[in-house]
């Protein structure tokens, strides 16, 4: 494992940041929340990230896709973090699409990804219940046999992308109790099947997410996705790549609020002298450097040990999203506190970044629950 | 079969016969040995050393990156890798360690003179001539500029006067590369030369310290008239504060370097997670069931973790500079960071120990006990000497950062 960008990877990185700094400055987030936007994104947008080939890095070819991997993909969700841009990356190409990816027949991968990788279609992953935390393996949702399909019922929350999905894929137990590691399986689901109700859900970084509800959902069998009640092991392959993505952008949405902080402590003038010359603030900057450098180490390397298959992989992944997590809640409280009282009005773009941090913390299992998994990892 | 290959071909050979085998497989941590750090008055606690010293510094191979005309390996970067994993494959221990390889060497390379190179670098590479650093003093601490050591010219010579303290193994060492004042009209970095001078030379004494841990490596060595030769300066006369810097950079890249290597070989443990801290932990009773209780066990997990991702930045860092530059800024960054989780890890053993991290000397303790206890203490200077965590933070806002003065 090589922890430096390839020729390649500086290429796409600068492209994607000069694509989010032309086309999606934060101010854009901004005017989507005030529009009240439905989708919380810009179709268009997402659009043009699957004509410049972001959406199938992923993927095969064959399904429309450019056939790298995570380096390339956390290339790319830096450059998007650093604009906070909304579009559908997690939920659709990481998420839902990575169960397919890993789980889906032919048929099923042929029906979905070619229109998410040209950016035509989002789909959302249906896993987070009510009192699941972040643990993949608490699943009550149950799927229980009917006929020659399933019956679906349950309840999902902080579906990401849930209010704009044309399909979901559902984490459903098809066997056995609350919490076990074996029972479990995936659907998809179309987002309109009768008995499905999806309830958006308005949170504080103004995202697309929904709560949804399932009652007497009937599904037919085609629509199990992989193996009946082998879903976990897809799950926490699925999620684990995830984790990454999402560090990415959280690297590049720390990173830019760090640079603008530094930015503002060079030019505010207080006391006749840039508040940047006083020591408490400049140690603690420095304190911030350390650990962006040490997350973007952790995320190079658990996604090039997702891509390298290395056996460390799950590990890696849990340091990445547990030091992001900590580091980006860090920074961005850090940041409001620097800019002092403009960083606590809403006018100040500065408090997008702590909004979009928390949440981003909060999502994927946060630091305690991935540092627990490193114990569990680890033997102890 | 690439270049490397033949190389690799070629060590392998030559290890078979010149690698003792009783320095195989991690013997010398297993036996507790001793780095071996060369000098006139070098200690070898087993002959192997010595011949392994030997049989390496023959080839260059203990500075494997210095050029071959000094004595050195005249490796290039990928040859220098395919040494370590080559070492690291057998478990060998580094032949030779010291201030000589790690700072004043690499110093001498980019500053000193022909002449300076030729008498000092093969000395260096064979271990013959052990060095230590001169350049705290009672009342120049993080204030280093400050320095008040004098060195008055007299013909060839300086006559140098003076105190400096934390000269680590003065009493053991041949040679000191000091920071003395030689214009004490001008700025105060402007004044200073780097002086490499013999501690043989009559009024030189060294006197030791005892540190809140015990007894201590570190001296204080005093200069009462002493004689050197004005040729002995390193880089300019006035001009010592940029070779000093240079340095600096070099003695915090292998402070963090030295720091990163407390968990041991990072690749192994990759494949086969196996916790120390946790076997400490259960040592000591915090066992539950099949577990570590929960609030040690995040506590590891979190120490284990700053540890990873240390050495992976680390790994970053030399992945970035296979160019071949020497550190940068950067190394403060390591110098910060390595320091905070080696004092972060000694704490969480002693606390985890509870009573039985309390002992001093005597009956009741283990040996691992009582060294611990040491180890502890010893490890709150880590973020004190070499540039205190604040001068690091300092260096960070201003250099890296560019924040005002």
């Amino acid at each position: 494992m090589r922890l430096v960008l390839s020729e390649d990877q500086e290429l796409l990185a600068k492209t994607a940041t000069d694509f989010v700094a032309e086309k999606s400055p934060v101010q854009r987030v901004r005017a989507l929340r005030d529009a009240g936007d439905p989708d919380g994104f810009s179709r268009a947008l997402l659009k043009e990230m699957g004509e410049l080939g972001w959406l199938g890095i992923p993927f095969s070819e064959a399904l429309g896709g450019a056939e790298l991997g995570m380096a390339e993909v956390c290339v790319v969700l830096e450059a998007l973090g650093r604009g906070l841009v909304p579009e559908p990356y997690l939920s659709s190409v990481l998420l839902a699409g990575g169960a397919l990816r890993h789980a889906g027949s032919e048929v099923q991968q042929q029906a979905w990804l070619p229109r998410v990788c040209a950016g035509e279609a989002v789909l959302a992953l249906a896993q987070q219940e009510p009192s699941s935390r972040f643990d993949l393996h608490r699943v009550e949702s149950s799927a229980k046999r009917e006929g020659d399909g399933f019956r679906l019922d349950g309840e999902k929350i902080a579906v990401l992308d849930g209010a704009a999905a044309e399909a979901l894929v559902v984490v459903a137990r098809s066997e056995g109790s609350a919490d076990a590691r074996t029972g479990i399986s995936l659907f998809l689901v179309p987002a309109d099947a009768p008995g499905l109700r999806v309830v958006p859900q308005s949170r504080v970084d103004s995202r697309n997410a929904a709560r949804i509800r399932f009652e007497n959902v009937s599904l037919s069998a085609d629509a199990l996705l992989g193996a009946e009640g082998e879903g976990l092991s897809v799950l926490e392959r699925v999620v684990d790549e995830a984790a990454v993505g999402l560090s990415a952008e959280m690297l590049g949405s720390m990173s830019e609020a760090f640079e603008r902080t530094l930015a503002y402590l060079k030019d505010r003038t207080q006391f006749g002298v840039p508040i940047g010359s006083f020591q408490a603030l400049k140690h603690r900057a420095a304190d911030l450097f350390v650990e962006i450098e040490l997350c973007r180490s952790a995320v190079m390397a658990a996604a090039r040990a997702l891509d390298e298959g290395g056996e460390d992989a799950p590990r890696l992944v849990s340091l990445a999203k547990a030091r992001c997590s900590e580091a980006a809640i860090q920074v961005a409280n850090e940041a409001v506190q620097m800019h002092g009282g403009i960083g606590m009005t809403d006018e100040h773009e500065i408090g997008f970044f702590l909004k979009r941090a928390r949440v981003a913390e909060l999502t994927l299992g946060d630091a305690n629950w991935h540092r627990e998994r490193w114990a569990l990892l680890g033997g102890y | 079969m690439s270049e490397h290959d033949v190389f690799r071909a070629e060590l392998r050979d030559w290890l078979e016969t010149a690698a003792p085998q009783r320095l195989r497989g991690g013997a010398a941590s297993h036996e507790g040995l001793e780095g071996v750090w060369g000098g006139q008055r070098a200690v070898f606690q087993l002959p192997e050393q010595r011949s392994w010293l030997d049989a390496c510094a023959e080839r260059g191979f203990t500075a494997p990156g210095w050029p071959r005309a000094y004595g050195g390996g005249g490796l290039d970067s990928g040859e220098e890798r395919v040494l370590r994993e080559e070492m690291a494959r057998l478990e060998l221990p580094p032949p030779l360690m010291g201030f000589g390889l790690e700072m004043i060497g690499p110093t001498l390379l980019r500053y000193g003179t022909e002449a300076q190179k030729q008498e000092h670098i093969p000395r260096i590479v064979r271990g013959e001539i052990r060095w230590c650093q001169g350049y705290s003093e009672p009342d120049s601490g993080s204030d280093l500029a400050s320095l008040q050591t004098r060195a008055v010219r007299d013909g060839d010579h300086f006559v140098v006067n003076g105190s400096k303290v934390w000269t680590s193994y003065g009493d053991l060492s041949d040679w000191i590369f000091a920071l003395v004042r030689t214009d004490p009209e001008a700025k105060k970095q402007e004044g200073i030369t780097f002086l490499l001078i013999d501690m043989e030379a009559p009024g030189v004494s060294v006197a030791p310290i005892r540190l809140i841990s015990g007894k201590s490596p570190f001296c204080e060595t005093r200069f009462e008239d002493v004689r050197v030769p004005v040729e002995n300066a390193l880089g300019e006369i006035h001009g010592g504060w940029t070779v000093a810097k240079a340095l600096l950079n070099f003695e915090r890249g292998m402070v963090g370097e030295v720091f990163g290597k407390s968990r041991g070989s990072s690749e192994k443990n990759a494949e086969k997670p196996k916790s120390r801290l946790a076997d400490w932990a259960r040592l000591h009773g915090h066992e539950e069931g099949e577990r570590v209780e929960p609030r040690v066990r995040d506590e590891i997990a979190r120490a284990e973790m700053d540890e990873r991702a240390f050495h992976l930045t680390l790994q970053r860092s030399r992945d970035a500079a296979r160019a071949g530059h020497g550190p940068g800024p950067e190394s403060s960054f390591f110098k910060l960071f390595g320091t905070e989780i080696n004092m972060a890890r000694h704490e969480l053993m002693v606390r985890l120990a509870g009573a039985q991290g309390l002992g001093w000397e005597g009956e009741g303790y283990t040996e691992r006990d009582l060294s611990l206890t040491r180890e502890w203490l010893r490890s709150r200077g880590n973020s004190i000497e070499g540039g205190t965590s604040e001068i690091q933070r300092n260096i960070i806002a201003k250099r890296v950062l560019g924040l005002p003065d």
